[in-house]
């Protein structure tokens, strides 16, 4: 199995702020599932928002591959065409622009840096009806402006609808069963196991044990204070919703 | 009454970092060519000789002289208007000409008789004239400079009893409708800009539809300024007779050149009983460069008057160009429940400085109108907002809806809200709102998460930001508009 991400030594702080990334590393598959649990300011967001380059944050060490690039010399944009995705822990609304709209637009963009045909109004529809299909998501959402008047639900599912859309090499997601019902959780969880895929690889960050049973990973890391403590195979979390971060703290 | 204004309320929440901060300038005017065409000019100057040498130039009949004259001399008294938040440098009314023309095209008889090179810009501007104009279903007067040189499809609008065309050809074909309509809505002594306007205006676009007809297609003129040192003083007149519908466009562009010239337009509008007229304008006249030298000054007076009962207008705006805009349409609600709407869009880049508004006046009972504003400021851009409701005594169940936005892209723009509020009658509903917000870095970077380019994500923001007022346009204009939004923000993400 290549190697799909390789997290090296990375420490970023918050641009003129403290350091909130104090060495990580990390590598993922393709085809593999990691889960990254931890306290509360751990780095778990940041991390995400380093990965995919969100401004703000300053990195002050260490290396990040990507398909063999280096992530981190490459714009946001250009990241995400090149198929990073980030579903946020918290979606953003904006107002006045149409959800299919904007995600035409995003996938188009990605397509067009693939050297592939953009996709016109219809195929686009018919995409789109796919992937509403394997969500069980209403197509009243697609209807409305991004995010705008979501429940929190809602934008979870919204986001994992864009990963179905965009395809990414790697999804990032990040919180994406907080906040969801229990019907909820299984359809969103459903959905991320239909795109589980040989070449594309998936880290979830999550504080609940829950979501691993739907979702099984091949890797399970505790992240805490800026680093990676402790991993281990799917069990593993099991285990610490026994034990707690405090005891992994102390060995640490 | 309810009157709850809230002038600069913040509405969202501010960037951290300084993503937006890099104002670089605004590369592509695309419409900044200059067509090589032989003209005839008035000398440069303006005096009582001047305003003669245009009427006979137009072989006006001598009432309209004496209008022009009538106009001028009260012009000769006024002040120009200080109380906008603009920094006008002094304007030198004797440096410029006030009529040019070209040569070859003083009154053709069909779009054959055009010159050919005058087609060409049109065709340059993307501007229908010809063939294209039928596919799109839009009939165009297109005025360059001082003249009139086009106007499609007037056999079929006259069919309909529709009248379509030059206003020189309307005081000519017209004389009766243009004398009774003439500066009813907008007095020649209104103001500065209009009384001159009422002197030296040039050409413009004429229309009058009759009693109980719809219009059925979308009329539309296109302005054009192409000589050096002149002005524009076009004229428009538009009537719509009892329960007659029409639907009328405006758009506007100049080449880039390093002078600022004068743009003061008059437009007038009467809706009579059950009439009912949209006007829509898109104005992108060269706006100057990313230091402020160049640039149109759009001086424009508009006013609507709903003359008859239930009589509806409704001015949308997306004004991206010019310089400095000085521009407030208005609507004078006198039938008895009619209704007003001003939807505006202003884009101020760079050094564009921008005050803009409208004034609903309620006269009438039961008279309703609706404001909606969005402001939008990048660069150095300065951008007003200034808007009046007044309510008049007899004005029983009026109600007016307000509401401001203002986006600020950058640190180094402003924008500001002037609100006027003058209600008369107890029993008035008139609300405001009002909000000012940065451009949020986080929805910047939502749309760069998902492969959007910095200046797609912003100009994706922004047409959200206008979408209300961008849906008042008709569906071919919107489409321009919008991409007209995303040029005139180019180089405002850095
Ligand atoms: N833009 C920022 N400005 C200031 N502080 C920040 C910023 N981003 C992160 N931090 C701080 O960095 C630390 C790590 O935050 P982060 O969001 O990465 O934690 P997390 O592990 O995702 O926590 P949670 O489980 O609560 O989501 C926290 O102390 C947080 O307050
Ligand atoms: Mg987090």
């Amino acid at each position: 199995m290549s190697k799909l991400l390789e997290i090296r030594g990375l420490r970023a702080r918050i641009a003129n702020g403290r350091e909130v990334l104090k060495g990580i590393d990390l590598d993922v598959a393709a085809g593999e599932v990691h889960a990254i649990m931890g306290p509360n300011g751990a780095g778990k967001s940041t991390l995400s928002s380093v990965l995919a380059g969100k401004p703000g944050y300053e990195v002050t060490g260490g290396t990040v591959r990507y398909l063999g690039q280096d992530l981190l010399a490459m714009p946001a944009d250009e990241r995400a065409r090149e198929g990073v995705f980030l579903a946020f822990q918290y979606p953003v609304e904006i107002p006045g622009v149409n959800n299919m709209y904007f995600l035409r637009a995003a996938l188009n963009a990605g397509r067009r840096q693939r050297g592939q045909a953009e996709l016109d109004a219809q195929q686009f529809l018919k995409a789109v009806r796919e992937r509403l299909k394997l969500l069980d998501i209403g197509d009243d959402l697609l209807r409305r402006a991004v995010n705008v008047g979501f429940s929190g639900g809602e934008k979870k599912r919204n986001e994992i609808f864009q990963m179905a859309m965009l395809e990414p090499n790697l999804a990032i997601l990040d919180e994406t069963d907080s906040g969801l019902d229990i019907d909820a959780l299984r359809a969103v969880s459903d959905g991320v196991n239909r795109l589980r895929d040989p070449a594309r690889a998936i880290v979830m960050i999550t504080h609940y044990q829950r979501l691993l049973d739907y979702i099984v990973p091949d890797r399970v890391h505790v992240l805490a204070d800026g680093r990676i403590v402790a991993s281990g195979d799917k069990t593993f979390a099991a285990e610490l919703e026994r034990t707690g971060y405090a005891y992994l703290g102390d060995a640490a | 009454m309810s009157d709850s204004a809230t002038a600069n309320r913040p509405a969202s929440n501010a960037p951290s970092a300084g993503l937006l901060e890099g104002i670089v300038q605004a590369e592509g005017y695309k419409y900044g060519f200059i067509t090589d065409v032989e003209t005839e000019d008035a000398p440069p100057g303006l005096n009582e000789d001047t305003v003669r040498f245009i009427s006979a130039k137009k072989g006006e009949p001598a009432w309209l002289l004496e209008w022009r004259l009538k106009a001028f001399r009260r012009w000769q008294t006024m002040a120009p208007p200080d109380w906008a938040k603009l920094d006008i440098a002094p304007i030198d009314y004797q440096a410029a000409s006030y009529y040019s023309a070209p040569k070859a095209a003083s009154g053709p008889k069909s779009l054959d008789e055009v010159d050919p090179e005058l087609l060409k810009t049109y065709e340059k501007l993307g501007i229908p004239l010809g063939e294209r104009a039928a596919l799109a279903g839009v009939a165009v007067d297109a005025v360059f400079d001082s003249v009139s040189v086009a106007t499609t499809f007037k056999d079929k609008l006259a069919d309909l009893g529709i009248i379509f065309c030059s206003f020189g050809e309307a005081v000519r074909e017209h004389p009766e409708l243009v004398r009774r309509y003439l500066g009813s809505v907008v007095p020649q002594g209104d103001n500065f800009f209009a009384a001159l306007n009422s002197a030296v205006f040039s050409d413009g676009s004429f229309v009058y539809v009759p009693a109980g007809v719809r219009c059925p297609m979308e009329l539309s003129t296109y302005f054009r300024i192409n000589a050096a040192k002149t002005g524009q003083f076009e004229r428009t007149l538009l009537v719509a007779d009892r329960g007659a519908y029409v639907s009328y466009l405006e758009g506007c562009t100049a080449p880039q050149r390093d002078e600022n010239q004068l743009h003061a337009a008059v437009v007038e509008l009467v809706a009579l009983e059950d009439a009912e007229i949209k006007y829509a304008t898109v104005q992108n006249w060269y706006p100057g460069d990313e230091n402020g030298k160049g640039g149109i000054y759009n001086f424009v007076t508009k006013r609507g008057a709903c003359r008859g009962a239930r009589s509806k207008i409704s001015w949308a705006q997306v004004e991206t160009g010019s310089a400095i805009t000085w521009k407030y349409p208005s609507c004078l609600l006198e039938g008895e429940g009619s209704t007003g709407a001003f939807y505006s869009v202003a884009i101020t880049n760079n050094r564009q400085q921008a005050d803009t508004g409208t004034k609903m006046i309620h006269i009438g009972r039961d008279t309703s109108s609706t404001v909606i504003s969005k402001g939008i400021s990048a660069g150095r851009g300065q951008n007003t907002y200034r808007g009046q409701v007044k309510v008049l005594s007899n004005a029983d169940g009026a109600r007016n809806y307000t509401q401001c936005d203002s986006l600020l892209i950058g640190k180094r723009c402003g924008a500001h809200t002037v609100p006027y509020i003058d209600v008369r009658h107890p029993g008035a509903k008139v609300e405001h709102e009002a909000t000012t917000s940065k451009i949020s870095e986080d929805q910047m970077f939502y749309c760069q998460q998902r492969g959007l380019t910095a200046e797609d994500a912003l100009s994706l923001i922004v047409n959200g930001f206008c979408k209300e007022v961008l849906n008042e346009l008709p569906m071919e204009f919107a489409v321009e508009a919008q991409k007209l939004l995303a040029v005139s923000l180019e180089g405002s993400v850095g």
